[in-house]
């Protein structure tokens, strides 16, 4: 029966929420992390917004205290939910995997999906389903073109890196891209790219990263709006 | 009382009702008068009722902290603690109702009631009808989901309660809650819906229709007019109740509880009769006789209508989400995975319809080991989430 598969989607998707290569969950009183505070400077006051596995929810907290933001998360894990409902951060438990059908058209005015894309099991279907629910989307994902993860794939291994610390045998990181393969997925579907940051592992911008991006970022951030949007 | 030597030698627990800290103890349910007459959804109107209430905690100076909680289909005003100090089991959601409890009794001052039409000692099929002098039976007027909020509002009224910081209800019980929202928007500040749905299916219609042929059918039922002649439906009440417990429980829930066990052991030989001879049956039994013994078929009859009939989006052109727009309150919507009876996606419903009315939800869904009853049950993680909001709301009287 479906609720069997959809039990073992949710273990599975709840082991990626613990692995992420970031470790989402953090500390509240911290600094918002840099990324994090790059990706509310993307958002206009005010917004509506839907935010795509949110952990303890501390980037819709920020926002909503710094931007009058509006807004749910998306999150899987219980813990997670519990924390989040514990903070007053609207909440709604659900597997991303399982789409975005409950959302209406238009819905929000951004979408967004941090350090997830790569442990879907469709990423292409779900920015799709992003960029219909949402006026604009923003997400993050390592980037497999790093030259660290080239290096191990020389070598003849599978890359161990800051940004994808796990084995391949027990990664929930199953659809990994370059920069280069997410613009040509936008390109293919028609999205256009109205914001890019590229990030090294300390959430830094380089120079390095300027001259040869596919080659030196470690953490890409993108805002996507559909075509005639 | 119990003391510490008696409780040492007791083989069976220590009263429950003095040695727990975490328990309201001994609570003495009152009668509450509502003199303003209650014009009903049927038409009809009672020019005055009264309803059995329990509280527990204190209404702090500002009148803030008052929690309503809403019974499901069998419940009734009795939640938490207990009667007398050797009463063998507590208030049916004891698990959450108590001082440092996930509703916290030393937060919050708690009111439950047994609701209009119940058979517990509110005005209802049993109670005497002032206009014949005779207990109202089958001519006590269908009550609706929303007959019984403008009931607990005039109750609100009379205990002096302007507005709930959190109206709570499981089941039937989160209907109501639902319905607080949307027809008092100004009178509570939060809703607790939890294992409910925004509306009977045809599937929980047709539950409810085999439950009140099962009591109609039952040639001591005589109408509705049972209790004159001397009879009970108890056949058919039993009947309900066993049908309706087969849909507060799983299909795993029934395996890993019942299996095919037979009962009493024995050498594991069918008996080829009719007797009780799974262990399923003879829970059904036991659940439908004790059933028959505290509840009265007319209000059983009634309260399943309730369900029936319960659909605020009706009359929002069948759209739950602007029923939902006037709401005011912040919502915690919680599911089990397992409930089939108002399974998750019922709830999402609910949750997709405060989204699209732009209310603040939360929702959480249980892994749940029962089923819909585990709405009753101490689950760590449910009781976290229910727990985690209750303090936030707390945390907004003390602000």
């Amino acid at each position: 029966m479906s609720a069997r598969i959809g039990h073992q989607a949710n273990e599975r998707i709840v082991e990626r929420a613990h692995n992420r290569p970031d470790n989402r969950p953090q500390n509240r009183t911290n600094e918002l992390r840099p990324d994090l505070a790059r990706i509310s400077d993307w958002i206009a006051p005010g917004a509506r917004i839907l935010d795509l596995g949110c952990g303890d929810g501390v980037l819709l907290a920020h926002l909503a205290r710094t931007r009058q933001v509006r807004g749910y998360g998306l999150e899987i894990d219980p813990d997670n939910v519990a924390a989040c409902i514990q903070a007053g951060i609207n909440v709604i438990q659900a597997d991303i995997d399982d789409g975005l059908a409950d959302f209406a058209t238009g819905a929000f005015d951004y979408v967004v999906m941090t350090h997830a894309l790569q442990a879907l099991v469709r990423p292409d279907l779900v920015l799709a389903e992003m960029l219909r629910v949402g006026r604009e989307v923003i997400v993050t994902f390592p980037n497999f073109g790093h030259w660290r993860v080239r290096l191990a794939l020389l070598r003849g291994r599978m890359p161990l890196t800051p940004a994808l610390p796990s084995q391949w045998y027990d990664t929930d990181n199953i659809h990994l891209c370059t920069l280069d393969d997410f613009e040509a997925l936008c390109r293919e579907f028609g999205w256009s790219v109205l914001e890019r940051a590229l990030l090294d592992r300390r959430h830094g911008t380089g120079k390095l990263i300027g001259l040869a991006p596919n080659l030196f970022c470690e953490n890409a951030l993108y805002k996507l709006r559909r075509p005639g949007a | 009382m119990s003391t510490a030597v008696d409780r040492g030698l007791a083989s069976s627990p220590p009263n429950a009702a003095t040695a727990a800290t975490d328990s309201v103890g001994v609570v003495v349910p009152r009668a509450i008068e509502i003199s303003q007459p209650l014009l009903l959804d049927c038409g009809r109107s009672l020019p005055q009722h009264s309803l059995m209430i329990e509280t527990y905690g204190t209404l702090n100076a500002a009148r803030s902290n008052a929690v309503l909680i809403c019974h499901a289909l069998s419940g009734d005003h009795h939640a938490a603690g207990f009667h007398a100090a050797d009463d063998r089991k507590p208030g049916w959601w004891d698990s959450a109702i108590g001082p440092r409890k996930p509703i916290d009794t030393n937060q919050f001052f708690v009111v439950a009631l047994n609701n209009l039409g119940g058979c517990r000692g509110s005005t209802g099929p049993t109670t005497i009808n002032p206009e014949t002098g005779q207990a109202w039976g089958p001519d006590f007027p269908i009550i609706t989901v929303r007959d019984w909020v403008r009931s607990q509002a005039l109750l609100a009224d009379q205990l002096g309660i302007d507005c709930w910081a959190a109206v709570i209800g499981g089941s039937l019980g989160g209907m109501q809650v639902m319905q607080w929202a949307i027809d008092c928007p100004g009178r509570l500040k939060h809703a607790l819906v939890i294992a409910s749905a925004p509306r009977a299916s045809a599937q929980n219609i047709a539950f409810n229709e085999i439950a009140r042929q099962a009591i109609i059918s039952d040639p001591d039922f005589h109408e509705g007019r049972y209790a004159a002649v001397g009879a009970k439906p108890s056949r058919g009440l039993k009947l309900a109740r066993m049908l309706g417990h087969i849909t507060y429980l799983s299909d795993d829930a029934m395996r890993a509880r019942f299996g095919r066990v037979l009962r009493g052991g024995g050498d594991g030989r069918f008996a080829f009769n009719y007797e009780v001879e799974f262990e399923v049956e003879s829970y059904l039994r036991y659940q439908g006789q004790s059933f028959v013994d505290r509840f009265d078929a007319n209000t059983y009859l009634l309260m399943t209508k309730a369900i029936d009939y319960f659909d605020p989006a009706r009359e929002y052109g069948d759209d739950l989400a602007a029923a939902f727009a006037h709401a005011q309150a912040k919502f915690l919507v919680i599911a089990f995975d397992a409930d089939w009876r108002f399974s998750p996606e019922r709830s999402r419903e609910i949750v997709n319809a405060l989204v699209v009315a732009n209310r603040d939800v939360s929702y959480a869904v249980i892994d749940s080991p029962l089923g819909h009853d585990d709405f009753l049950m101490p689950l760590p993680e449910y009781q976290a989430v229910l727990r985690g909001y209750l303090q936030r709301v707390a945390g907004e009287l003390a602000a």
